[in-house]
């Protein structure tokens, strides 16, 4: 499903180019190169990178994105973590994820004790349909993981410039 | 100039948790995007957003391409005393801007 998804829309989005290049300069090849892509290898590599050999469990953090956006260029997002904030428990830093874009990077973000509330909202780009993962790392040294699958109908970051 | 627009109750009671909302207004080119003519258009982003309250850290966030352009944020915290918040923005091509916020907390 998911792929046949995918498939339709390089096709189509293929086709608009090369028909926009064909009809701007008819000198230029007729080839678009597909821009890089994160892989899923490279979402892996990456969530290695923040928290080592340690286990991720999942819960405790929440994902909040819609399932189906329109517009892949702004799409809100909501991290929260039902942990509490105090100087010996607290949530240290909340790392966001994609699998899809052009790097697996979204956002780090860095909460203190002071916090009272580890919830964060920010808009994000999404290149594809693809999976995002939310990262916890509490005081005490454990990761917790949530991840959502995001339906994304207008690619963002890979387009033309007008 | 870059303007930069941030939401802090003017006064809170002690000890309560509070919303802080801010936006920066900044195009956050990816540096993946092709111009018609098939050059890559250069990464210009904000890399880096820092909120201290009355001179120490309490929120920082690490931004990335994936972040839409005029980077918004929302965060909390709690309040103890009346002071001074001062944002900092921090990206690419030597972009810096500053921001700050006065609360009275009662």
């Amino acid at each position: 499903m998911e792929s046949m998804f995918a498939q339709r829309h390089i096709s189509r989005r293929h086709l608009l180019q090369l028909a926009g290049t064909a009809a701007a300069m008819p000198a230029l090849p007729l080839i678009t190169v597909r821009p890089a892509q994160a892989t899923p290898a490279m979402l892996a590599s990456a969530i290695r990178n923040l928290v080592g050999e340690a286990k991720v469990n999942v819960g405790k953090i929440q994902l909040d994105i819609p399932p189906l956006v329109e517009n892949g260029n702004t799409v809100p997002m909501t991290v929260s973590v039902d942990h509490p904030m105090t100087p010996e428990a607290h949530v240290k830093s909340i790392h966001v994820f994609n699998e899809k874009n052009p790097q697996p990077n979204v956002a780090n973000f860095h909460l203190t004790p002071s916090a009272g509330r580890a919830q964060v909202t920010t808009r994000i780009r999404l290149a594809d349909t693809q999976k995002v993962v939310a990262i916890a790392r509490l005081s005490d040294g454990t990761f917790w993981s949530a991840s959502v699958d995001v339906i994304v109908t207008l690619a963002a970051c890979t387009e033309e410039m007008p | 100039m870059p303007a930069a627009l941030v939401n802090v109750a003017a006064k809170a009671k002690r000890g309560a948790v509070i919303e802080i909302k801010t936006l920066m207004s900044h195009v956050m080119e990816p540096g993946y995007r092709h111009t018609a003519a098939g050059e890559i258009v250069p990464r210009d982003i904000i890399t880096s957003v820092t909120c201290k309250f009355n001179g120490s850290e309490i929120f920082r966030a690490d931004l990335f391409p994936a972040i839409a352009a005029n980077p918004f944020l929302s965060f909390f915290t709690t309040v103890s005393e009346s002071g001074r918040f001062e944002f900092e923005w921090i990206g690419d091509n030597g972009f810096v801007a500053t921001a700050s916020a006065a609360i009275t907390v009662e």
